[in-house]
């Protein structure tokens, strides 16, 4: 099911402020790509515009073209609500609906989108919290609202609800940046297991991390405060992170500056 | 406090400790008289409060213990007789309250989630002006508009349902802002973790931003309607009071708790003056009732610890 993206020449804007220009990358099905780069680059910007999510935000549009297998996401006719049943995405925070249980959490995509049946519920429920590996943790404890367990339990709680209504890919907006190392280190053995099925694009501003779980790498920079974020460059990520084309990503990887 | 801790290396290596002493005894010194001021205003605010209650409560609890005031009417009984209960007062009240609820808590929640999920630009700011202009309205005028409205225009008679119209002017405002509030403490990322799973704006504000909002909206309808079960004007203007039990809210005079208060208090005899205290008193205990009842309805569907 994974899907392969296209980035054409996008330009990304809230109001008039341009955050990212001119940017146009390609992503393989069933592959990790990290987007990394410093703070305020337009990175987690462009994440959100693949799944169309940048404009519920007031005053944001984007000029260009973004393409899942071919199928424009931005066609005159797609309705973005759909994009996001098939690009779905973990946030920097856990966000598990505080008013649901941790069965109510996973089984929320589809129930709100009218899915009744308890027996297919309770086998997504139980795959994706597998698929998450949650299910041990949490398995005698399905009724128990999701706020109750710890904060990297909550992210890959956060992770089954996203997978449960089986996306082609997947958007991780640094998904570790609010947990401990060992919660970190669950979350990246998982998206080692999720590539298998989706395509994944991971955020992140741990350099060590985009390198241990991506297998591509696109480094992305401003040329000053006010200036919209630009895509340096993608490649391999051992290529990127060994044999830089550009001098600013090797400045950057090499902490010479960000 | 801050230049304090500035100062203190200026004056000298061997002074640092001593001026770190100082200025942690005088916070100290400060914490406490504010904490001492803080507590007297407290005291202020409680004991108008607590001498209410206590007056309230000392002579209007005589009644309450009968059994005929929770049962019987005012019918046939005057002010020098001493009997008779509240029940058509009660009836009233809850009454008029439930019509005020059913019109303004649909309204008022419709227009809360426009003026947050959607609201944008000149119109939802002139909504929200005419919100603020609404909620400073005096009930009499608001009874007032209801009465050249429902009488003089299209020539009703003074009935308790042109009471609850006005009560809705008066409740929509409240309920609109108490739940803008709550509405607003949703926070952004449960909204986008549901449209992130394709689900349509509508439904997430249905099945995820309200149940969130839920117990804070359930407190504040409550607070509304203690607010109108309490108001006099617009049963002076337009609901007249009757010593008899009467449950249409479209034909006839109907009491309630104000109006009853209001009667007997004219009448400088004791049964009739006994009786305001446990009027005051009976619609005390009915909006308290109503609040401990909200939260226990807002417990049920709130967020989950």
């Amino acid at each position: 099911m994974a899907k392969r993206i296209d980035v054409s020449g996008l330009d990304v804007f809230y109001g008039d402020f341009k955050a990212v220009e001119d940017v146009s990358l390609t992503v393989e099905p069933r592959s990790v790509t990290a987007f990394i780069g410093p703070s305020g680059c337009g990175k987690s910007t462009l994440l959100r515009t693949l799944n169309r999510m940048h404009e519920v935000l007031p005053g944001g549009r984007v000029i260009g073209k973004v393409t899942l297998d071919d199928e424009d996401l931005y066609g005159d006719d797609v309705d973005p609500v759909a994009v996001r049943r098939i690009v779905g995405m973990v946030f920097q925070r856990p966000n598990p609906f505080p008013t649901m249980s941790i069965y109510d959490n996973v089984a929320a995509g589809l129930r709100l989108n009218g899915v009744k049946k308890k027996a297919l519920l309770d086998d997504v429920v139980e795959r994706s919290l597998k698929q998450a590996n949650l299910w041990k943790e949490v398995q005698d404890r399905l009724r128990k609202p999701g706020s109750s367990l710890s904060g990297g339990q909550q992210q890959r709680l956060c992770i089954a609800r996203a997978v449960a209504v089986e996306p082609a890919v997947l958007l991780m907006d640094e998904p570790c940046s609010a947990l401990d190392p060992i919660s970190t280190l669950a979350i990246e053995d998982l998206v080692q297991e999720l590539k298998e099925r989706y395509t994944i694009i991971i955020v992140t501003h741990n350099m060590q991390q985009a390198a241990r779980v991506s297998d591509r790498t696109a480094f992305f920079t401003i040329a000053g405060a006010g200036k919209p974020g630009r895509l340096v460059e993608i490649g391999d990520t051992a290529e990127v992170f060994s044999r830089p084309t550009e001098k600013a990503t090797e400045d950057y990887i090499t902490g010479r500056f960000g | 406090m801050a230049t304090a801790t500035i100062e203190a290396p200026a004056s000298g290596p061997g002074s640092v400790h001593s001026s770190l002493h100082r200025s942690a005894r005088s916070r100290k010194a400060r914490d406490r008289l504010a904490t001492l001021v803080v507590l007297l205003c407290l005291l202020l605010a409680m004991i108008p409060l607590a001498w209410i209650l206590w007056t309230v409560l000392s002579r209007g609890a005589g009644l309450l213990g009968d059994a005929h005031w929770w049962t019987n009417s005012q019918r046939g009984i005057t002010a020098r007789r001493v009997g008779g209960g509240a029940y058509h007062a009660i009836v009233g009240t809850l009454l008029m309250a439930l019509v005020t609820a059913v019109i303004s808590v649909p309204i008022a929640l419709g227009t809360a989630i426009y003026l947050v999920e959607y609201g944008r630009g000149t119109f939802a700011r002139a909504v929200t002006f005419m919100v603020d202009v609404l909620t400073g309205i005096p009930s009499i005028v608001a009874a007032l508009f209801v009465y050249a409205l429902w009488v003089t225009t299209f020539g009703f008679q003074r009935v308790a349902f042109a009471v609850s119209l006005a009560l809705v002017l008066l409740m929509i405002p409240v309920v609109v802002r108490s739940t803008e509030e709550m509405l607003r403490l949703v926070p952004r990322d449960l909204r986008e973790a549901s449209y992130a799973l394709g689900v349509p704006r509508w439904k997430t504000i249905v099945k995820v931003v309200l149940p969130t909002a839920f117990s804070g909206i359930v407190t504040g309808i409550m607070l509304g309607l203690a607010r109108v079960m309490g108001e006099t004007a617009p049963l002076l203007i337009l609901g007249p009071y009757t010593t008899s039990i009467n449950m249409n809210i479209f034909h006839g005079n109907m009491a309630a708790l104000p109006t009853f208060i209001n009667q007997d208090r004219n009448q400088a005899l004791q049964p009739a003056l006994d009786r305001v205290w446990s009027a005051a008193l009976t619609l005390i205990i009915i909006v308290m009732v109503l609040s401990l009842a909200g939260r226990a309805v807002s417990r049920l569907g709130s967020v989950k610890k």
